[in-house]
């Protein structure tokens, strides 16, 4: 690891004033992604501004719904009162999510800052664009298993690599920042950005911006919710393909719907044309497969992870199924 | 923004007698000796970046229940710092990467993976590690976890059994050892090479059924 200067902040405008003064200064949460990063000279940072004393941890009820704050552990939000039983989706997602050791060290607003999982990214000794623009992309043509189907470009299949990010995406979260320039709020599904020419950029955050809290808004979907994992063993492992699905029932009827997909892209991959096809439809098998076959259009392999093309509408369907307990 | 409004209630590497004695060497000793990050700041001039690039800050943390007063780089993980620094060497390095849960300790009750954790961000918090897991410390009677792993056979080589015994402890404290599904869920972070894991799941389930205080 890189050396560096370490420096300890209490305060939100501390923190900002800190990583704004220069880009080679970065926040440090729980640290189980950035650490790993510097280990492997991924990044590294001339100083460190540790963040975790700042009080930012609570969960806590809103107007609209719950704010929990940006530095409350991973563990911490899964097994909440008031998440276990309004927002299960979330619960699930979080303890597919890593191990208990890591979940207990990972934040929330560090886990949707986590850096993708390619492994051209994560070796310094091969092409990739995110790491090193203009490099190249070593897994187009290369081993790409574990990679993107939707919204790819010539220089990035890489996928986000986040459960909870996916349920806060089908949850309709908002994302509050504080930053140089003052505060501001951004919807959870324009946080993360699509790789484009410009796969160095993971999300939509300025120089200096620190996530404070992510706010969720009631709904009615927690009595009908389902994160469905595919991944390579049973516990521990990224996920292959991931669904999070949230329905409101009338009888036999879909009033609402929530679709969202993992590992297929470079962002939380929310499938609003799904939503709209399974509303006022009737929660069966053949209604579930007619949404995935829409969620699925654009779809589109890179060779080895021309399974997923198969995996994604299979998993949809699945998921759909516990979600409204057809299964 | 002033400067003294950053610092408030925070800490960043205080000067030290280092620092004046780097100021006053010569640019060649410094350079012979200096990472990148120093070296960049010498071509800057900026003679300030390069001392604290050497600095060592202060850290008070308790370890198996003695306070340690300790100066350490900030790049120090909990992990090397256990083993090289207090030659704790019962926490072991597997993967280095926060893969594998060899390196399994608790920070405040919590457990956590030493290597991805920096030292410096347990500053003022309790660390426990397997030294520390049996009452009356490493030449008191064994922790029922210990003994369990011994009647089960919960291991081979043993070289990721302290991270398996301080994270099955947990799982237990948790309230996520109410059957085998459920413990081998929740003992997922531990990886063991010579797959002792139905003997692990065993000694677990033992320790929680005998209601054992762990």
């Amino acid at each position: 690891m890189n050396q560096f200067q370490y420096m300890r902040v209490t305060n939100p405008k501390a923190a900002v004033a800190a990583v704004s003064k220069d880009n080679t200064t970065m926040f440090l949460a729980g640290g189980t992604n950035l650490i790993d990063l510097m280990k492997r000279g991924v990044e590294a940072p001339e100083k460190l501004v540790d963040i975790t004393r700042i009080p930012l941890n609570t969960i806590e009820k809103t107007a609209t719904g719950l704010r929990i704050g940006a530095l409350a552990k991973n563990t911490a939000v899964a097994e909440h009162e008031l998440v276990v039983k309004n927002f299960p989706l979330l619960s699930m997602a979080l303890n597919a999510g890593a191990s208990p050791q890591l979940r207990n060290m990972a934040t929330i607003g560090g886990n949707m800052m986590q850096r993708t999982r390619c492994s051209y990214f994560y070796d310094t000794a091969l092409p990739c664009n995110k790491r090193e623009p203009g490099s190249g992309c070593g897994a187009i043509g290369g081993y790409n298993r574990m990679h993107a189907i939707f919204g790819t470009s010539t220089k990035c299949i890489a996928v986000h690599p986040s459960d909870m990010c996916i349920a806060l995406v089908a949850l309709d979260a908002t994302v509050n920042v504080s930053g140089p320039k003052g505060d501001r709020r951004i919807p959870f599904a324009d946080f993360h950005r699509l790789p484009g020419d410009t796969p160095q950029k993971d999300n939509m955050l300025q120089p200096g911006e620190l996530i404070m809290s992510v706010d969720l808004p009631m709904n009615g979907f927690a009595g009908n919710s389902h994160y469905l994992k595919v991944r390579d063993r049973a516990s521990y492992a990224f996920a292959l393909v991931s669904v999070g699905v949230g329905l409101k029932m009338s009888g036999n009827t879909i009033q609402d719907v929530r679709l969202a997909m993992g590992g297929v892209a470079h962002k939380p991959w929310r499938l609003t044309e799904a939503e709209k096809f399974l509303k006022g439809k009737p929660a069966t098998e053949a209604t579930f497969k007619q949404a995935a076959e829409l969620a699925m259009k654009g779809a589109k392999g890179h060779g080895e992870n021309d399974f997923k093309l198969t995996m994604a509408p299979n998993s949809i369907v699945e998921a759909l199924k516990t979600a409204a307990k057809t299964a | 923004m002033k400067d003294d409004e950053i610092n408030d209630g925070s800490v960043e590497n205080p000067g030290s007698s280092r620092r004046g004695f780097l100021k006053q060497s010569s640019a060649l000793a410094a350079l012979a000796m200096t990472p990148p990050a120093a070296l960049t700041a010498v071509e800057k001039g900026l003679d300030e970046k390069l001392a604290v690039a050497f600095e060592q800050i202060p850290l008070k943390v308790e370890i198996n229940g003695a306070m340690q007063q300790l100066k350490i780089e900030p790049r120090v993980t909990l992990l090397d710092l256990l083993r090289e620094q207090l030659n704790l060497t019962g926490t072991k390095k597997g993967c280095d990467y926060g893969q594998c849960g060899a390196c399994t300790v608790h920070v405040d009750g919590q457990r956590v993976n030493a290597c991805l954790t920096l030292a410096m961000t347990t500053d003022g918090c309790k660390v426990t590690t397997i030294e520390g897991l049996a009452e009356g410390g490493p030449e008191g009677k064994l922790h029922p976890m210990q003994e369990a792993f011994i009647k089960h056979d919960g291991f081979q080589c043993g070289y990721c059994t302290p991270g398996q015994i301080m994270s099955a402890v947990a799982c237990i404290r948790e309230g996520h050892a109410k059957n085998p599904d459920e413990i081998r869920e929740y003992m997922s972070g531990n990886i063991c090479r010579c797959g002792a894991y139905s003997n692990i799941v065993d000694a677990i389930m033992d320790v929680k059924q005998g209601g054992a205080k762990v």
